[in-house]
């Protein structure tokens, strides 16, 4: 991690708080900073995330739209193509295909498309995740899509202090970032820096706690649980934990330099298994660390299905932290 | 490039070399498209200048557009150097987006021109957004879309022009109505008559105008910018045109015939401008002649331009996909190259 953790001020807040203090921050920072979505205003954002913003900034600023993704994510393309910062809410990641086309086709091509004569300095901001009885079409884990697509950043912090620290870089860059924000965890609690001007820089990991016999990256809410979880074992099962923060750009250099250390690898991510994260973070490790390797490789996710309704089939779908432990088991 | 005054002798003689220079470009790049030197995908805009020129022609330097595929005619009419798009058009690293666009994506952020585009419908949304940018920023300036006919049918289309109409955005959008999408007439496209109609679903101004008379749409946009600038939002100004050539260069247009090519060509709209300003004693018709060859070696040389300069260095694939670039993509691109550094690590 890039910061010091001696002498560093900080203050226990919440996910939630976190993800509005750097939204709070940057608009105080910088006038081209504004925030759009649905009900992001009166409402105060669907999860409470925006609380607040619009008495402070003001309609100009915290702007409710029509329900319209690809109306207003269109719109937040061309503000960052004409010189404004704007941070763009989709209520649930499940609508992404909505605003698919402005994603992909404009907002991750331009800068490329056009010889790289362009910034696009656009920050969209979703919400991922089950657990909450939400059913297929509001608890999907789809960071993998935009994470694999040419020319997009995609960040998905797991803690309190992840999440302000890449919040404020995402705002700040001058590429498209796209900030997945695990809904389940919007009440974790953690230490988070006060100084206004600390950033996690995006593509860089975080060693959340060392061990020695076997490294877990885990993303979003498996971060906390995997930490949980190594505190269970401790005495038994030495366990690294790391966040990656961001999945695009990678920092495989943490993760290999800890598989390095520890011969053993979990990826616990809450995306299906085929094709997705899980693999990225695999095979980046096999390719730098493989005669580290003392097992092979295990992974923790979703079985391709989507998440279902009845508590009973989602509990058996969405990952915990026992399927962690039994991949830890399976491997020391 | 700035306005011109339409109602003035060199305003009209300006829209004249505009038109005949979009023109001389297009019919250059479909020869060299069929010979060969062009690669790609090119959508000529051969027959509905008046649009461009009549549109851009009321904008000031510092307004926005968005384009389409069909691009090329956008660009001149906006102040884009023939030179820099042909180089594009030839993929050369001297071109607009350093060989990295082509015909449909050219853009030039500088001269407000915010990208051709290859996804029908796409603009809009962008120019609703730059207008935002304006209004955010309280600059005294507009954002106009141009957005085909097949454009229209296009979800995001109506999301753009409804977010525009709700927030009162300083937006005009300008539908080219050139009777095809792609191959299928409008007719069988859209149920309304004119495409302007639908503008009376956001309750803002829409007009249909002859498209091939390049004072009627410098007229409407002019009144359209001008309310767009006073803060009382956005109109769709529907101009009537015609595309002479298929829908793209090398299309077989067995949903026309000549007849109806021809047809409309007896309303050409750079002869009949031509024939007007040459009327009303504006200019002679040596003086036009001599307009038309200036612009010929114009092209002419922008082609020579091209062909000369350098294509990019293959490396260049690997460059401009971010501000700040993702260590993956040189990483990547080394392991593609050596042998990867078996054996772990780079």
């Amino acid at each position: 991690m890039s910061t010091q953790a001696v002498e560093e001020e900080t203050e226990a807040m919440t996910f939630r708080e976190a993800v509005r203090a750097a939204m709070r921050e940057e608009m105080h920072r910088d006038d081209g900073v504004f925030l759009m979505g649905e009900d992001v205003g009166t409402f105060g954002g669907v999860f409470q995330v925006s609380q607040g913003l619009l008495e402070e900034f003001g309609e100009e600023r915290i702007r409710d739209t029509p329900i319209s993704e690809a109306g207003f994510v269109g719109a937040g393309v061309g503000a960052s193509a004409t010189g404004m910062r704007p941070v763009v809410e989709v209520m649930f990641s499940d609508f992404l295909g909505v605003p698919a086309e402005q994603i992909l086709n404009q907002m991750a091509k331009m800068r490329y498309m056009f010889g790289g004569k362009i910034d696009m300095p656009l920050t969209i901001r979703t919400t991922e995740g089950g657990g909450q009885r939400a059913a297929s079409q509001h608890s999907g884990t789809i960071h993998t899509w935009f994470a694999h697509f040419p020319g997009i950043k995609a960040v998905a912090p797991g803690t309190p202090r992840a999440a302000k620290g890449i919040l404020k870089s995402a705002i700040r860059s001058d590429d498209p970032v796209m900030v997945f924000e695990n809904k389940v965890i919007y009440e974790m609690e953690g230490e988070v820096p006060t100084d206004e001007d600390y950033t996690i820089p995006i593509g860089e990991a975080s060693v959340e706690r060392e061990g020695e016999d076997v490294t877990v990256v885990a993303t979003q809410r498996m971060v906390g649980e995997s930490l949980d979880l190594a505190e269970e074992l401790d005495g038994d099962v030495s366990v690294e934990v790391i966040d990656p923060i961001s999945l695009y750009p990678l920092d495989h250099e943490t993760i290999v330099e800890s598989v390095e250390k520890t011969g053993r690898l979990v990826v616990a991510d809450e995306s299906p298994l085929s094709y997705g994260t899980h693999a990225e973070i695999a095979m980046r490790t096999m390719e730098n660390a493989f005669f580290s390797l003392d097992a092979p490789i295990q992974r923790v996710g979703v079985a391709d299905v989507h998440v279902p309704f009845s508590p009973t089939l989602e509990d058996e779908v969405v990952p915990h932290a026992d399927d962690v432990r039994a991949a830890i088991e399976r491997i020391v | 490039m700035p306005s011109i005054d339409i109602e003035s002798t060199d305003g009209r003689i300006e829209a004249l070399r505009r038109m005949l220079t979009i023109r001389e470009f297009d019919d250059t790049a479909g020869e060299l498209f069929a010979d060969g030197e062009i690669p790609g995908f090119v959508h000529l805009y051969i027959g509905e200048e008046a649009v461009a020129v009549g549109a851009c022609s009321a904008l000031e330097e510092e307004d926005y557009i968005s384009s389409t595929h069909r691009g090329h005619g956008h660009s001149i009419a906006k102040g884009l150097d023939p030179d820099l798009m042909m180089a594009e058009l030839f993929g050369k690293t001297e071109g607009y987006c350093n060989g990295k666009g082509g015909s449909m994506h050219i853009a030039d952020v500088d001269a407000n021109m915010l990208g051709a585009n290859g996804i029908v419908g796409a603009g809009p949304p962008i120019a609703t957004g730059a207008a935002l940018s304006i209004e955010m920023k309280g600059e005294d300036r507009v954002a106009l879309a141009f957005l085909g006919d097949g454009a229209v049918a296009q979800g995001q289309v109506h999301e753009a022009i409804n977010l525009a109409s709700t927030w009162e955005l300083p937006a005009v959008f300008v539908i080219e109505n050139n009777q095809y999408g792609e191959g299928t007439p409008v007719e069988k496209q859209h149920h309304v008559q004119n495409l302007s109609e639908q503008a009376e679903a956001y309750e803002i101004p829409g007009v249909t105008v002859d498209g091939m008379d390049v004072t009627a749409v410098y007229e409407a946009v002019s009144e359209a910018r001008e309310r767009a600038r006073n803060g009382d939002g956005p109109t769709i100004v529907e101009a009537e045109t015609y595309r002479y050539r298929g829908h793209f260069e090398g299309d077989q247009q067995l949903y026309r015939d000549e007849e109806e090519i021809d047809r409309w060509r007896e309303d050409d709209a750079i002869e009949s401008f031509r024939e007007r300003l040459v009327e009303r004693g504006d200019l002679t018709q040596d003086e036009f002649e001599e307009m038309r060859s200036e612009v010929e070696s114009q092209i002419a040389e922008a082609v020579e331009h091209a062909r000369d300069a350098p294509a990019p260095d293959p490396d260049e694939a690997y460059e401009d996909m971010f501000d700040e670039p993702a260590p993956e993509i040189a990483q990547f691109a080394h392991r593609l190259e050596t042998d990867g550094g078996h054996n772990g690590g780079n």
